[in-house]
């Protein structure tokens, strides 16, 4: 346990001194949802019925695009050969730099989503449940991704190809996250999309860590 | 007297034989040295006593039983040190040094300080990982040997960018080290000063290759 | 245990099967489809479009049969490390996404007169098109590594990730798309289908997969002998 709080907090210290690097995924969050209006007029309420879809589809993307440096700078700097030889399960690890790369990408894009909201004109009594519902649904987003950054380590061009990898992975989360704002926004009940993100998630939490470490395990070959 | 052994190894990077039918033994306080020319595999073996890669036949035993039986004991007497120093910029040389000392159990400061110490960093200690030179960062990744205790030392190259004095006290930690019963491998080019250490020297290319074509051969008749 | 442990003993195997199951594929196929075009009766709704259904169906059943080859050899891979596990889901890869693909035009091109457009977001539709994002990935997954053993163990992981995803993603998929519009008015699936309809859907059905096997064969083949000529290149240049 001492070496998943180590890494945690390593990790978390890392991210807050490049604090630049770590608001690129929410600035790219806030900007590419600013986009859709230009693309499809301002009128207000085809803006406030596309709002799920908008914040959770750039929601997405912004994940991915902070995907390719979770483990990447530990692997050519070495260090990822240390934690592979730490005794600590390499499970653990994996774990624990996903946990690292929610608290420093998934809960920051929360925090800016109901931002989004309002600007989309989003119905505010919608707001509990997108918040609710992000918050179940992007730690999966950072789970999954882990996989899809250890399996292209030391791949060429490693950064195109993860998108490629994870995003057919997240269309599940993609759909109930949109279907459980949109059923609480049509007052309808949200309750089975969110024990499906739920369910999802704690899919990811155990299937994420063990493909996670077996690609780590190869990439050291 | 229990020993660390491999017998029978042979490693594939790629399609190529880097060597084949390999073994040593290293004893409770033994020293061994890999020699030969580049290519020759010298890093691939370390790699592989680490575990970091399995060998493609042959095995590893630590006072008789496989390696590949306990993985997490024989992960917690390694201490590897390679080619890459694994050095955050933005970390400090303490705070880098605090965190690998924390992978094989809560890091006593004590420790952390010990192995400061050991490569004559005490005066570094605040500062960031960016600014360090080639030779400082060197003394940095193997002040880590010293920061946790671990059984087994294996070093790729570790005099690389060292000056006389560094290389005086990596000599010292070493000698400590199989004083306390401790084992080194080390990979190097330039001669390293230890005592009754033996001595494996790889087989170059050509020798490798021909009994890489032979078994190939072998296989490959259809 | 070597790599290549059994290579011989697999080349001598599959040299004399190897013709038999190419002459029964094209014999199946060509029973197929002359039972498909000229046997079997236009539908009474769709018309002679019908017919597109013989070559859609199957490559959709190719399209999940071959997914499922490839976690099955990933899986042997990955825990007895079988030398030419590997080299089945590398070779099967291409085929199953050009079936996969094969699905998705077919499919298009039977929507139009259907639904009067190339494309709806319908759930089965939709389905294969993840699918085939899955076989692209892991095709280039497989060819981003300059070790092919490397990009094999990596594909390998995605493969049974991806096998243990794709019920989730068709469930949600169907979820999604019963949400949105409801479910597409012409489905054949019946609870019965005629016999003349039947025998040439399983004699294609059979054709497609022999000819997968047959294929498959041939390209793990030529990559066990790509695989020894770069060895003996390598060897020879360490030689030299």
């Amino acid at each position: 346990m001492s070496g998943f709080l180590g890494l945690l907090t390593r990790d978390l210290r890392l991210a807050l001194r490049r604090r630049a690097d770590a608001s690129l995924a929410v600035l790219f969050f806030v900007l590419s949802a600013a986009l859709f209006p230009f693309g499809v007029g301002p009128e207000a309420n085809l803006l406030a019925r596309m709002a799920p879809g908008v914040i959770w589809v750039t929601a997405l993307l912004a994940v991915l695009l902070s995907l390719e440096r979770l483990f990447l700078a530990d692997y050519e700097d070495g260090s990822l050969e240390l934690m592979v030889l730490a005794p600590q399960p390499l499970e653990l690890t994996v774990l624990a730099k996903a946990l690292a790369h929610w608290l420093t990408t998934g809960l920051p894009l929360i925090a800016a989503a109901p931002l989004l909201a309002l600007l989309y004109n989003m119905d505010p009594a919608g707001l509990p449940m997108l918040i609710l519902a992000m918050a179940l649904g992007t730690p999966s987003l950072s789970l999954i991704g882990a996989i899809g950054a250890a399996l292209t380590l030391g791949a060429r061009r490693g950064g195109v190809l993860i998108p490629l990898l994870v995003l057919p992975l997240n269309i599940p989360i993609l759909i109930f996250g949109v279907a459980a704002l949109d059923a609480a926004l049509g007052g309808l009940n949200p309750r089975p999309h969110i024990m499906f993100l739920g369910a999802l998630f704690l899919g990811s939490l155990v299937l994420a860590p063990i493909a996670g470490a077996a690609a780590l395990r190869q990439a050291m070959e | 007297m229990s020993l660390f052994e491999g017998h029978d190894l042979i490693c594939i990077r790629g399609e190529r034989h880097v060597f084949a039918g390999l073994g040593f033994a290293v004893p409770t306080g033994g020293a061994l040295v890999l020699v030969g020319p580049n290519g020759c595999g010298k890093s691939s073996l370390l790699r592989l006593m680490a575990g970091l890669i399995r060998p493609a036949s042959g095995g590893l035993s630590w006072a008789g039983t496989p390696i590949g039986d306990d993985p997490e004991a024989h992960r917690a007497r390694v201490r590897y040190v390679g080619h890459l120093d694994c050095i955050k910029a933005v970390l400090s040389v303490r705070e880098n040094l605090s965190f690998w000392a924390g992978l094989h159990g809560p890091a006593a400061a004590g420790e952390v300080r010990r192995g400061l110490e050991a490569f004559a960093l005490e005066k570094l200690a605040d500062m960031p990982g960016r600014v360090l030179s080639a030779g400082q960062r060197h003394r940095l990744a193997l002040a880590r040997l010293a920061a946790s205790p671990g059984e087994l030392w294996l070093l790729d190259e570790p005099t690389v960018g060292l000056d006389t004095a560094a290389q005086g006290r990596l000599t010292a930690a070493i000698a400590a080290h199989r004083e306390a019963g401790g084992r080194v491998v080390a990979a190097t080019h330039t001669p390293l000063d230890l005592e009754d250490a033996q001595t494996l020297a790889l087989a170059p290319f050509a020798q490798a290759a021909r009994s890489a074509e032979a078994d190939l051969g072998a296989e490959f008749a259809w | 245990m070597h790599r290549f442990a059994n290579p011989g003993r697999f080349l001598r195997l599959s040299n004399v099967i190897l013709p038999w199951i190419a002459v029964l594929a094209a014999g199946l196929i060509a029973v197929g489809l002359y039972l498909a075009l000229f046997v079997s009766p236009a539908d009474y709704q769709q018309g002679e479009s019908v017919r597109i259904m013989y070559v859609h169906v199957p490559s959709a059943w190719m399209a999940m049969f071959i997914y499922t080859v490839i976690a099955a050899a990933s899986a042997s891979s990955l825990i007895w490390r079988h030398p030419l596990a590997d080299l089945v889901a590398k070779a099967s890869s291409p085929i199953g996404a050009c079936f996969t693909f094969l699905a998705l035009v077919t499919g298009s091109l039977w929507g139009k007169p259907m639904w009067g457009t190339w494309w709806v977001w319908d759930a089965r539709l939709t389905s294969v098109l993840v699918l085939f994002f899955l076989y692209l990935g892991h095709m280039a997954l497989m060819g981003a590594f300059d070790s092919a053993t490397r990009g094999a163990r990596a594909a390998a992981i995605l493969a049974l990730v991806g096998f243990v995803n794709v019920p989730i993603i068709k469930f949600s998929v169907e979820w999604w798309s019963t949400l949105h519009q409801p479910a597409s008015v012409l489905r054949l699936d019946g609870p019965s289908i005629h016999p003349s309809m039947l025998w040439p859907l399983l004699a294609m059905g059979l054709g497609f997969k022999l000819y997968y096997l047959a294929l498959m064969l041939v390209r793990v083949k030529s990559e066990l002998i790509a695989a020894r000529l770069n060895a003996r290149a390598a060897t020879a240049a360490q030689l030299s």
